[in-house]
């Protein structure tokens, strides 16, 4: 066993880090947030520049050929300063798609644009009702001409409004929670008849809502085989899932820093605050949140790389489940421990509560999890 | 021992119902009941209805306009109007300073002050904590210095919450820097926000709301009448109007209005062919906090029957109440943000046309902004703190 990262890891966080310390610190993230895109294609480019981009995807198309490790490494950091650009939605879901289960063709056209930063992508899947029902989909898909025509709702798109290509899913058969059916459609942003609402995330990142009327795409439209999307959503879910779990890591440990130092610095009583034992075992509790939300994660960056389906689910359950609960416990400690100051938009611990507040809603919440786990085996 | 109401308190009860039935506007119950801002028209307005009635200072003595109510009739009361949706009566006038005028007050203080907090003419606010000064009140810095018929007040206070509505603030200020003993030092004044030297700042929230404020103190001429008590004994009004503060802070009647809320959404939300409701984890959640509310409701009863007895003004059994009632708000919002699964995520539109549930981005707003529950009012680490003390003697 080995735990350490590896040379070409601690040389990738450090570039990410160097980059992110300043063209990414609290204020330069505030102006991203205020400014009417909601994101930066400056930080996009350099995303693209230092192969931020590239980690997870094969050679043959400009990529990294990365492991989940590796991609935990760039998850960290972007969870340590809050990004808030489409990182996940274009490289954990939207291109992973492609990467897993695109064509030829289709990986040729949209992966080299993806990985130097051209291209972002969105998963247009999750409907009103759905909760966390990967099954859940009323969109249909009808046969149509040489294509398909496309009709439904789609809502809490991650970066859809930032997207130029999106992944979405539609029913070419079966009932609204079957699991056979579902197809998967990759739909330019610029279609006619779809039309994307956003709105700003409780998080800073922004969710669209997308409305599909009378789309129509041709054949070479569709991903993976036709009425066999499910499958490939669950792995493609299951890969985004560890991808916060690991960006919650980096959340965290910003967390606890803060608190740490704010402990050592924030006078009452004439004495620092961390003097009071009360708080001290709070603190200790932080701590030991943070260390195990790093080894569930770890566990399962490594083992989604691996194990088969039954054993994947089982981790990524095992993993969401730490991670809900670790994110819960200490962004809410982290604030408690703040004070007054810990509610204010002034500091980033506060923006830090709403990041790890999402997270653990994201992609199922520890009771989702806590149910696919006692399912599983 | 009798947990039943009389009834009389039954028919109390049905009173209290059908008036805030026929006198709670609509659109102020729709907005109280959907957590949506009030104005301060909207809470000045119901204050001056219950006024009118006679029912806005039920605890005050009689002659200033109190309801001679048991302890059992104000609970009723209290409850009647948070399961109907009433906007709170803002505290810091009815609840805080009146308790302390009534106490340490001169006769003109009282005739100057007590009806206008009646009559809901003054929005008063609370200037305690400072910049350096949040759990370790004594340690304030705020300086009134005596000069003739006026103390000249410099200084900023922090937090102060609606203080953009504020009419008159109290002051927690530093008469005498030169005392040993800290607490000696500190006066209680009362400080009209319209004088010259007055500066409101707004503190955003991570909810993105506006409710707190810094207020800065530049040479600020107040008249030496407005002290409450004697100067150097500030500290003694503090901690009495603490406990009139801490008793409010346990929100009990408007938690179960909330626990049915919270049954209400889970029972909408669909889970599993089933609904959330029906989810045995989901419900075992919900149903911890309803017994630990249905304890803690009988708790502050007893202990408001315990007061009555004593004739005393609330002591560290309040801090109890405020701690557990406090943990319970919190789970509540929790577990309302959670029956939103992932569609909590959307919180502000950003097109003006994009249709946007308002609604489900209120309870994460919620969930947000009752983290302060616990860090206010005395935050509950300090609450625990006092009972050690105090009540454990350790
Ligand atoms: C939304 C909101 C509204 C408010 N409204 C008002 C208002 O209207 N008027 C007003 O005057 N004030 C108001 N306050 C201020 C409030 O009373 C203070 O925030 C509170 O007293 C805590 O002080 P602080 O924020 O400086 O935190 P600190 O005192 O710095 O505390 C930081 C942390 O240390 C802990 N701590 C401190 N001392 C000890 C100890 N001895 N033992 C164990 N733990 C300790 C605290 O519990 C907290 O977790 C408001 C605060 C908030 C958040």
């Amino acid at each position: 066993m080995d735990f350490e990262y590896s040379e070409e890891q601690r040389l990738l966080s450090e570039t990410i880090r160097r980059f992110l310390a300043t063209g990414y610190n609290f204020d330069a993230r505030a102006k991203i947030v205020a400014s009417p895109a909601g994101h930066s294609d400056d930080v996009w480019a350099a995303l693209a520049e230092m192969g931020v981009l590239s980690v997870p995807f094969g050679s043959e198309h400009g990529g990294f050929g990365g492991t989940t490790i590796d991609m935990m490494v760039v998850m960290e950091a972007l969870g340590e300063a809050l990004v808030v650009e489409p990182y996940l939605a274009t490289v954990g879901l939207g291109g992973q798609f492609i990467a897993r289960a695109g064509t030829k063709a289709q990986q040729d056209a949209i992966l080299p644009g993806l990985i130097q930063g051209k291209t972002k992508m969105a998963f247009a899947h999750t409907e009103r009702g759905a909760r966390y029902d990967l099954a859940h989909v009323t969109t249909r898909a009808r046969a149509a001409g040489d294509g398909f025509t496309l009709d439904g709702e789609k809502c809490v798109v991650l970066h859809g409004g930032a997207a130029d290509l999106l992944v979405v899913s539609a029913r070419t058969d079966g009932g609204d929670t079957d699991a056979r059916g579902i197809t998967l459609f990759l739909v330019p942003r610029n279609a006619r008849g779809l039309t994307v609402t956003q709105a700003r995330g409780v998080d800073a990142h922004r969710v669209a809502e997308v409305r599909l009327s009378g789309v129509t795409v041709g054949r070479d439209a569709v991903i993976g085989a036709e009425g066999q999307g499910l499958p490939v959503i669950e792995g493609v879910v299951d890969y985004a899932t560890v991808l916060v779990c690991a960006e919650a890591v980096g959340a965290i440990k910003y967390a606890h820093d803060a608190t740490l130092d704010y402990l050592k610095t924030r006078r009452q009583f004439g004495v620092p605050i961390g003097t009071f034992q009360a708080l001290q075992h709070r603190m200790v509790d932080i701590l030991i949140s943070y260390e195990q939300a790093r080894s569930i994660a770890t566990l399962a960056c490594v083992k989604i790389d691996s194990g088969d389906d039954v054993e994947r689910r089982r981790i990524v359950s095992a993993a969401k489940i730490k991670i809900a609960d670790a994110a819960r416990h200490v962004s809410q400690e982290a604030v408690q421990l703040h004070g007054g100051m810990g509610m204010t938009e002034e500091l980033k611990i506060s923006h830090t509560f709403r990041r790890l507040t999402m997270i653990a809603q994201m992609f199922g919440d520890a009771d989702h999890h806590l149910a696919r786990f006692a399912a599983s085996k | 021992m009798d947990l039943n109401y009389s009834p009389g308190e039954v028919a109390f009860r049905d009173e209290v119902r059908t008036w805030i039935r026929e006198s709670l506007p609509e659109d102020i119950r729709d907005k109280v009941l959907n957590y949506r801002e009030l104005t301060k028209e909207d809470l000045l307005g119901w204050h001056r209805r219950l006024a009118t009635k006679g029912w806005v200072a039920p605890f005050w003595p009689v002659e200033w306009g109190g309801t001679n109510w048991t302890v059992v009739q104000r609970y009723i009361f209290e409850e009647e109007c948070e399961t109907a949706g009433c906007p709170p009566i803002v505290a810091f006038g009815v609840r805080m300073c009146a308790p302390v005028l009534l106490r340490f007050g001169t006769p003109e203080q009282k005739q100057r002050f007590l009806p206008r907090i009646y009559d809901g003419d003054d929005f008063w606010v609370q200037g305690y904590s400072e910049p350096g000064a949040g759990s370790d009140l004594a340690s304030l810095k705020t300086r009134a210095v005596r000069d003739g018929d006026h103390y000249v007040v410099t200084g900023q206070k922090i937090w102060t919450t609606l203080g953009h509505y504020g009419d008159w603030i109290f002051c927690l200020v530093r008469t005498d820097a030169t005392r040993e003993k800290r607490q000696e030092g500190i006066s209680f004044l009362l400080i009209d926000m319209k004088s010259p030297g007055i500066t409101v700042r707004p503190i955003v929230l991570m909810d993105q709301g506006h409710e707190v404020n810094e207020v800065f103190f530049d040479d600020v001429r107040v008249p030496a009448a407005n002290l409450v008590h004697e100067e150097g004994k500030g500290w003694t009004v503090a901690k009495y109007l603490l406990g009139y503060e801490r008793m409010g802070t346990g929100r009990i009647a408007l938690s179960k209005r909330e626990l049915v809320r919270v049954k209400t959404l889970a029972a909408r939300t669909r889970v599993n062919g089933g609904t959330l409701l029906d989810d045995p984890r989901f419900r075992d959640r919900i149903t911890r906090v309803e017994v630990e509310l249905m304890a803690l409701e009988i708790t502050n009863l007893r202990f408001l029957d315990q007061l009555r007895r004593g004739d005393r003004p609330p002591g560290a059994e309040v801090s109890m109440l405020k701690i557990r009632g406090t943990e319970i708000q919190q789970a509540i919002t929790e577990m309302m943000m959670q029956t939103a699964g992932p569609f909590a995520h959307p919180y502000r539109a950003v097109d003006a046309t994009a249709a946007f549930d308002t609604f489900t981005a209120s309870l994460t707003g919620r969930y947000m902004n009752l983290r302060k529950a616990t860090i206010y009012a005395g935050s509950n680490e300090i609450q625990r703190n006092i009972i050690a003390k105090a009540t454990l003697g350790l």
